[in-house]
């Protein structure tokens, strides 16, 4: 037993404070069963907060903790705070969705603090078992949320789809996991870095492991081909639970992939990087195509969600410290903008839960000024127009990509760009050239709308001062 | 005083911050108030760093602020950097100044309007993408102001979204400037190609290194007018204006008549050094200018809604201002531009004061004799009026008589008589239109005659303002002629340096022909207002004759360019995308699609499409993809 000293308790500070604020709402609910009012997420929006602010106290370490299975440096304290923004804005629009679907489910909040703890964990591993671990503990998160309206069919057929396909991905993963530790006889990330970095044999048993992993990670990020369970259960999940799942693990896959494959196998990447270029652009082309064809707005992100994995996945080909820092500055833009549009979807949909049909957006712009001005902020920075952040994440991302050769990537990447204006656009369109069908009064919670101006502004600041945020997480990626 | 000269903008955004998530539960008051309080700082900061620089040595008025680097990818490097200078702080008076005024009576003029709160957010969210179009120190800069202010104006052309006219008009607005909008962008990409960078105070003297005639300073120059012919209305993309008139009023005399349509005029102004160099580009700005200052003139005379016909006016006074670029008098363009931001805006708010005591009625066939109910709208709108038409002693005619001139001292005699035309046309027009409105007996139901006031005092103080400075604005570029010193002309000189040099020269030895040419634009005004006085003021056959000629019809239906554009563009266009949906979309995508969909099902045996929903199909497809990845990893390791 090797002892724990103050150090390794400090570099995981954050993580043991979303799970003690997990383990507090657990409690919460479980006395004031049912009667537990605005409760529940005030104590989780603090937790999240304390996380967050402990992350940024950590900002500044460097090295490892736990006897070198655990990163305490910059990127897993930028992202750590990312995901406790993640979180905090879910949380934000979290109530009200409850409530006009009628879900009651205490379990709800602390589930996604514990998916929230997953995902620090995935961020600071410097292990494949600890990031197995972690992964392991959002996905379970995952599962749940994505059937917890219990009510609603599909909601259930989601998670249950989810459940049934990530255990198929985790046992590729794990396997992956294995047959890397029967070649090298190590899972530490810097083991397997300075393996590779020596004068390697890629034996059939090596390789295998490697593409056992790397489908592992697309599954998890929703590569194509690997991303047929994420329409599904984007369009099943309650919204704000799709909302979440599409950005907070998403970013916690990608961090893990920067780590694995982009600094402790950037060596063998000529193993690597071809098919993952493939993955790329068959990513990022079929979900912009699809999306296209979409009738419901929800479904139409869903599919545009694979679109941004696509053009995250570039980032990682490009493979440099830039390119690393761009995809991190991306999925910062990424998380406030998808999370955003959903929030304002909900408020929007007029009709059944879980319709979210175009029409129904019709001149709503005029009808509901706020809504409308978040939601174009929204769409323009998915889009890629400046001065939204969305539109130097893809700038960064691809000249990252052209300083590196991959040309090709690069003109698919902005090909792709312009189909996803088609779609995004037309939704504003609808907003603002349409005439309204009829009035509609929408309430408007207090929290709901601080946080969508919040995150509209916040895509506005990231866009207006790029360079700053840039050169922060420039200086911590490893 | 200079340095804080950056804050000018932010007064405005901070007014939309706090109205639009502080004030949700204030009064109109308040609410009013604190958007013109905002750009009543503004103002006053701008009217700070103008006295600031009026103590510098004229060499070395000019100060650049950079704020920080937008955006620093590769080479390409941006940014946000202000310019302040003789020519934008003229600019940055006349906008924060206009738009106080215009701020103070919207208090009156929207009182009780479901949206008052969200009418200031936007009015004031103009302002600061306004400052930042006339301040910013590089294209791009310029080009989100330029955007910007778009937006907010079709946001306010569509105030009234529940009019489905109105909820048009914005979209047309829209659509028109993507066009001119287009042109500008191209062009400030071809400039950092070309000089790697877009700065203006690098563009200069890397600018001047380039012959005259230069092919690719004449495409710049063509592109960014372009951007201008869009934005400020001119022949052909003008068709938005008159009816972007959907809009509330004031929002018409602030945006489209005072600031946003002249922010052409201010581009080709500011990129003057661009445009000296290309011969061909001049002239064309040249040409389109004294067109559309005549057509859109002719077509004013006989329209019968009062904001019509100003919109027209202002249309063709935008022409004027081309012209005068056209011909290379930059000074006199800007000169025109703030004696037009004064009179045009009166002109507008006065027509709103109308419009209000009207109860919303804007015919003038059912106005007359409101001189006595509104006497003080009367009154500001006659002095509008005089100054518009050219009546000697007026800011119009100080302005647009240094325009006429540097056209004909220009050598361009044909342009001259076209734009003398477009004199006559105004004094007539603007005339009529006070005829109709004020004078004579009132041709409207009793109900409303009955309800006709005087509007409140928010509303007239501004009128008032504005009708002093219409009335003595001219005086800041008295010419030499007339025993003035231009103070205006030597105040904006080093920024047209080059071209105010050959001003001055032309002015020695031809004063002669100058005072004669200025006799003659003042007997073309007089004689517009005697035709219009003798027409209108008596009953005239003549007009009734006149009102069923083809001439007449074809006036008043606009030269049906409305109904070319919308046969000869729109509807094939609408036509082209359905056979474009139908062929291609459903053909190309939808096949692409299937085919994608196809190519899997194959791969999969006998599974019609990918997405099924069923989870065996996912697994097997994800099956599929491993073997796939996995004997890529093998190829590349035995390869």
């Amino acid at each position: 037993m090797i002892p724990v000293s103050l150090t390794d308790i400090q570099g995981v500070l954050p993580e043991t404070i979303v799970v003690i604020a997990a383990l507090a709402v657990i409690m919460a609910d479980a006395i004031r069963r049912g009667h537990s009012g605005a409760l529940l997420p005030v104590l989780s929006v603090l937790g999240l907060a304390a996380a967050g602010a402990a992350a940024i106290f950590l900002w500044g370490t460097s090295g490892t903790v736990f006897n070198g299975t655990v990163f305490a440096d910059g990127f897993a304290s930028f992202f750590k705070v990312l995901f406790t923004v993640i979180g905090i804005l879910t949380i934000l629009f979290s109530p009200h969705y409850l409530k006009i679907t009628g879900v009651r489910l205490g379990e709800y909040y602390a589930l996604i603090l514990t998916a929230v703890f997953g995902m620090m964990v995935m961020a600071s591993a410097a292990n494949l078992l600890m990031l197995y671990l972690g992964l392991e503990t959002m996905s379970i998160s995952l599962y749940v949320l994505a059937g917890s309206q219990r009510g609603d069919v599909k909601s259930a057929e989601a998670g249950m789809k989810y459940l049934v396909l990530g255990a198929f991905s985790s046992a590729f993963l794990l396997y992956g996991i294995a047959l890397l530790f029967a070649s090298i006889g190590s899972l530490d990330y810097e083991v397997i870095g300075t393996f590779f970095a020596s004068d390697f044999h890629p034996g059939p048993l090596l390789v295998s492991g490697l593409a056992l992993l790397m489908v592992g990670f697309a599954f998890k990020v929703a590569a194509v081909p690997f991303h047929f369970w994420s329409p599904d259960v984007y369009d099943g999940a309650p919204t704000t639970v799709t909302g979440f799942m599409s950005t907070g693990p998403k970013a916690a896959a990608f961090v893990a992939l920067i780590r694995v494959f982009g600094v402790a196998l950037a060596p063998a990447s000529s193993l690597w990087s071809g098919v993952l270029t493939v993955l790329a652009i068959l990513t990022m082309t079929v979900g912009n195509v699809v999306a296209i064809r979409q009738t419901s707005v929800k479904r139409m992100l869903a599919y545009s969600a694979i679109a941004h994995a696509g053009y995250l996945l570039v980032g990682i080909v490009a493979g440099t410290k830039a390119a690393f820092a761009a995809t991190g500055y991306y999925l910062s833009a990424y998380a406030l903008m998808n999370l955003g549009a959903f929030a304002v979807l909900i408020l929007l949909n007029r009709r059944d839960e879980g319709s979210y049909r175009f029409e129904d957006l019709r001149g709503m712009g005029f009808a509901h000024p706020l809504l409308g001005i978040t939601l174009s902020v929204f769409l323009l920075s998915l889009t890629g127009v400046p001065p939204t952040a969305g539109f130097f994440g893809k700038l960064y991302i691809f000249s990252a990509a052209v300083e590196q050769g991959h040309i090709v990537l690069a003109v698919v990447g902005l090909l792709n760009s312009a189909v996803g204006a088609y779609y995004y656009l037309r939704v504003i369109t609808l907003l603002y050239m349409a005439k309204p069908e009829g009035e509609s009064i929408i309430v408007q919670p207090a929290a709901y709308r601080f946080a969508l101006v919040i995150s509209a502004l916040l895509i506005l600041v990231i866009g207006i001062f790029p360079e700053q945020l840039l050169r922060v997480i420039t200086l911590a990626v490893p | 005083m200079l340095d804080l000269a950056y804050l000018i903008p932010f007064f405005p955004l901070l007014g939309v911050v706090l109205n639009a998530f502080f004030m949700r539960r204030a009064g109109e008051k308040t609410v009013g108030v604190l958007a013109s309080g905002m750009i009543g700082l503004s103002f006053l900061f701008a009217c700070g760093a103008f006295f600031t620089m009026l103590g510098m040595a004229p060499a070395s008025r000019r100060l650049e602020i950079e704020l920080f680097t937008w955006v620093a990818a590769g080479k390409f490097e941006a940014p946000v950097a202000f310019l302040i200078d003789p020519l934008s702080l003229v600019m940055m008076l006349v906008v924060s100044g206009v738009s106080f005024l215009i701020h103070v009576y919207s208090i009156g003029y929207m009182r009780g309007d479901p949206g008052f709160r969200r009418y200031f957010v936007f009015l004031n969210l103009f302002v600061f993408f306004m400052l930042l179009l006339v301040m910013g120190g590089n294209f791009l800069i310029m080009f989100v102001g330029w955007e910007g202010v778009g937006l907010c104006s079709y946001l306010l052309i569509g105030f009234w979204y529940t009019d489905d006219a109105k909820a048009t008009a914005g979209k047309k607005a829209f659509i028109v400037n993507r066009i001119g909008d287009f042109g500008f962008l191209i062009a400030i990409f071809l400039i950092w190609t070309s000089f790697g960078t877009v700065q203006f105070t690098k563009l200069i003297p890397m600018a001047s290194l380039y012959p005259v005639g230069s092919g690719v300073i004449t495409a710049i120059c063509l592109l960014l007018f372009m951007g201008a012919v869009g934005k400020s209305a001119q022949f052909p993309l003008y068709v938005w204006l008159p009816d972007a008139m959907a809009g509330p009023t004031p929002v018409s005399a602030l945006i489209h008549a005072a600031t946003m349509v002249t922010a052409g005029v201010y581009m080709v102004a500011r990129a003057n050094f661009f445009f000296t160099l290309s011969p061909a580009a001049m002239t064309v700005v040249a040409i389109v200018g004294g067109g559309t200052a005549l057509f859109a003139a002719t077509i004013g005379l006989v329209q019968n809604d009062i904001k019509k016909v100003l919109a027209y006016s202002t249309v063709s006074q935008l022409g004027f201002m081309f012209l005068a670029c056209g011909v290379g008098a930059y000074v006199a363009a800007i000169f025109h531009l703030v004696m037009h931001a004064f009179f045009k805006g009166l002109l507008f708010l006065g027509s709103g004061s109308v419009i209000h005591g009207m109860s919303g009625e804007q015919d003038i066939r059912h106005m007359g004799g409101l001189k006595s109910k509104m006497p003080v709208t009367y009154w500001t709108f006659l002095a509008g009026t005089l100054a518009i038409a050219g009546v000697p002693g007026l800011a119009g005619f100080f302005s647009k008589d240094e325009i006429l001139w540097k056209t004909f001292s220009g050598g361009q005699t044909v342009l001259w008589l076209v734009g003398l035309t477009a004199a006559f046309c105004t004094a007539f027009y603007m005339f009529r239109l006070v005829y109709l409105t004020f004078h004579g007996k009132f041709r409207g139901a009793k109900s409303a005659e009955h309800h006709l006031h005087e509007s409140p005092r928010t509303m007239t103080v501004p009128l008032i303002i504005l009708a002093v400075l219409s009335v003595i604005g001219g005086y800041i570029g008295l010419p030499h002629i007339l025993g003035g010193t231009n103070p205006f002309g030597q105040w904006l000189d080093p920024v047209m340096r080059p071209v105010a040099e050959g001003e001055v020269m032309a002015h020695h030895g031809e004063a002669a022909t100058e005072v004669t040419l200025m006799i003659v634009s003042v007997l073309i005004a007089l004689a517009g207002i005697y035709l219009a006085h003798s027409w209108y003021m008596k009953k005239s056959e003549t007009v009734k004759a006149l009102g069923e000629s083809a001439l007449h019809t074809m006036l008043l239906n606009k030269y049906w360019v409305d109904e070319i554009y919308s046969i000869g563009i729109v509807q094939p266009f609408v036509k082209g995308s359905e056979l474009l949906a139908r062929y291609f979309d459903m053909g190309t995508i939808d096949g692409l699609v299937n085919g994608l969909g196809s190519f899997f099902s194959w791969v999969g045996g006998g599974v019609r499409r990918m997405q099924t929903g069923v989870v065996q199909n996912y697994a097997l497809f994800m099956g599929i993809g491993l073997l796939a990845v996995l004997a890529a990893f093998l190829m590349t390791t035995l390869g």
